[in-house]
């Protein structure tokens, strides 16, 4: 093609920029050539997805069992669907992981910026590495510290509610909403918002007009991230709830602890397929607005 | 708040200064240990197509990122039109910037991009929208206005990218190596274009530039820089054949350096011929200096030198389609380049280890500082 003719005997004209040009793997060497690969491939989406095909599939099964197929039926669906207990913990599973997913969406996009649009400063690495402490640190260990303070904060006041769970995931959730945010504004050209503020923007119009707008995909994909790790969570949920607070994973470990049947598939399947709407989503905002 | 820094402009001064840098040094690092503005003085005129020329680290787009007010110099002032501007921020000055990456919106279309420094400045939606199908024709791209800036060419975006800086109307352009990214054709086709818009604006351009022969094509002055400092100020033509020492020849265009005896006004050189007519530069004492010649400010003929003429031998001879070039010795031992303009029959009659008698333009020998 032209861009193969010889340099300067051919000078292109304008061309628009090629979006999708595509990486050519490098000639002669693939990794599927290799001996073993389909194997190995084979071998790893049946480690990944096996167990959940099973568990998607016993919870059609008509009978109580998770090891015997008895035909196929919606009734663990419908009980779930008709189990108020089951309904109380989605509604407070929901409410908290979207007030938390919020709250650290808006903590981790102020952090991003601090550590992203500021001259550097002595430390900062350290501030990343405080920010994403709870990735480090054993959730378990954030668990227990959360329980011995908010047990005395609850001693003192008397006062139990949803907010020291909020309070909780919020914590957790502020590292994994960070990630995402900040590897948006570190690939954003900050050209563009020097050229902003030479465009007589006020700091606050630049970042109204110009950061906000920009770096919006990363805000969306750290919500989303931020969410489903609080929907997802057991063990800080289990040291942290009052009596009664039920969220869908906590209700689905007391289940298992009594009598197991196909309803936690069921609830299971339903999370699974919620999840899967998400990341598609995630994807595709992501996508469109690059 | 940013529209009182136009309104405010004081009615046009007589002074024919636009930008007036005064005595500014910039410092860097953490001990203030690297000196990208070294006390740079210059006057900036109204209307000019104005220069900053130098290699790559030489501290021009420090020189532009103070003018627009990205960097607060360490010391010294910059007055617009009279005004000291140096504590105000970058969007309350008058002053536009094209960017080498263009930076342009991606989030906004072609004409939002356009529209949004007149936004900031609070105009009128109605006038907004006039201003911006002005500069949309006035860059030729009225078809592309709704198009978003990922879809157009590079080109394409140079316009766009003009059009957002002129469209608020500043009293001064800075263009930070606009050209850089674009290929030969399309640069040749841009470097006319933003002489049309200049004149046609009558606005100020201050053009950064590593590239001598775009500084020389485009510019009314050019300013060469070096190691953060101006080393010599002038036109396309006082800079090329005058140049002030031997960083500026070098720089700009192909120069021969030959060792002379200055006296008064009048040049011997070592390799003898004549006496030749030359400014010294202020604060050359009479005595040996250094000289520059261009190759294409001499000429040479073959045979022995006789009168006036310089004796050398030919090295090489090299042909490069409209014109000769003869790399020859002279008796001193010192190279000498001679570039001859080739006519359609046989280009030249030397062969090498021929004997060559060289003539040297009047006014062509210059004066160096060092």
């Amino acid at each position: 093609m032209s861009e193969t003719t010889l340099s300067g005997s051919k000078i292109e004209t304008e061309t628009v920029v090629p979006a999708a040009s595509g990486k050519k793997a490098p000639k002669g060497y693939s990794v599927s050539t290799l001996p073993g690969f389909s194997v190995v491939a084979i071998f790893t989406f049946f480690a990944l997805y096996a167990p959940i095909m099973i568990l998607v599939l016993y919870s059609f099964n008509a009978g109580t069992s998770l090891a015997i197929w008895e035909g196929f039926s919606l009734r663990w669906y419908v009980q779930a669907a008709g189990n108020e207990r089951v309904i109380d913990a989605a509604i407070r599973s929901l409410i908290l992981a979207g007030a938390s997913a919020t709250i650290a969406s808006i903590c981790a996009t102020m952090a991003a910026l601090a550590t992203t649009r500021t001259r550097r400063f002595k430390g900062r690495t350290m501030i990343y590495a405080l920010i994403n402490q709870p990735l480090m640190v054993p959730e378990i260990v954030t668990a227990v510290a959360l329980l011995i303070v908010f047990a005395w904060i609850k001693v003192m006041t008397g006062y139990t509610s949803l907010l020291y769970l909020i309070a909780a995931h919020t914590a957790f959730c502020i590292p994994f909403a960070y990630l995402p945010i900040r590897a948006r504004l570190e690939t954003m050209d900050d050209t563009l918002e020097v050229a902003a503020r030479d465009l007589y923007a006020s700091p606050m119009q630049v970042f109204r007009r110009v950061t906000l707008p920009l770096m919006w995909p990363g805000i969306i994909a750290g919500f989303m991230l931020a969410f489903v790790i609080s929907l997802d969570d057991v063990v800080i949920t289990e040291f942290v709830k009052s009596a009664g607070q039920e969220t869908i994973p906590t209700y689905m470990l007391g289940q298992l602890r009594r009598v197991v049947t196909p309803e936690v598939n069921a609830i299971s399947t339903i999370i699974l397929v919620s999840g899967a709407i998400l990341v598609s989503l995630f994807f595709w905002v992501s996508r469109e607005r690059r | 708040m940013s529209e009182t820094a136009l309104k405010t402009r004081p009615a046009a001064t007589e002074s024919e200064t636009a930008v007036d840098v005064i005595g500014i040094s910039k410092l860097f690092g953490s001990a203030q240990e690297i000196r990208a503005l070294d006390d740079v003085s210059v006057a900036i005129r109204k209307n000019e197509f104005f220069t900053l020329l130098g290699p790559s680290g030489c501290g021009k787009t420090t020189l532009l990122r103070v003018i627009a007010g990205f960097e607060p110099p360490t010391m010294g002032a910059l007055h617009l039109g009279g005004r000291d501007i140096s504590r105000l921020a970058p969007n309350q000055r008058p002053i536009n910037t094209v960017f080498q990456n263009y930076a342009l919106f991606p989030h906004m279309s072609v004409a939002n991009n356009i529209a949004f420094g007149l936004e900031m400045l609070g105009k009128p939606k109605n006038d907004i929208r006039d201003k911006v199908t002005e500069m949309l024709q006035l860059v030729r791209m009225e078809e592309l206005r709704s198009r978003r800036t990922s879809e157009i060419s590079g080109g394409q975006q140079q316009r766009v990218a003009l059009a957002r800086a002129l469209a608020p109307q500043p009293e001064v352009l800075l263009l930070d190596e606009p050209l850089s990214a674009l290929d030969l054709k399309l640069r040749k086709e841009m470097q006319i274009e933003l002489k049309r818009l200049q004149s046609e604006t009558g606005l100020t351009f201050i053009f950064v530039t590593h590239d001598q022969e775009e500084a020389l094509t485009m510019s009314d002055r050019i300013a060469v820089m070096n190691a953060g400092k101006i080393l010599q100020v002038g036109s396309p033509r006082e800079i090329y054949a005058h140049p002030s020492e031997r960083f500026v020849a070098n720089f700009i265009g192909e120069s021969n350096f030959l060792n002379a005896h200055l006296s008064g006004n009048r040049v011997t050189l070592e390799a003898g011929g004549g006496t030749y007519q030359a400014v010294a530069p202020e604060g050359v004492a009479d005595g040996k200096v250094s000289v520059l010649v261009r190759p294409e400010h001499a000429s040479a003929r073959p045979g022995e030198a006789a009168g006036e003429e310089l004796a050398a031998t030919v090295e090489t001879v090299v042909y490069s389609g409209d014109a000769t070039t003869l790399h020859l010795r002279l008796k001193t031992e010192e190279p000498l380049k001679i570039k001859m303009p080739n006519g359609p029959e046989q280009s030249t009659a030397f062969g090498e280890g021929d004997s060559a008698a060289v003539t040297i333009a009047p006014g062509a020998v210059t004066v160096l500082k060092d």
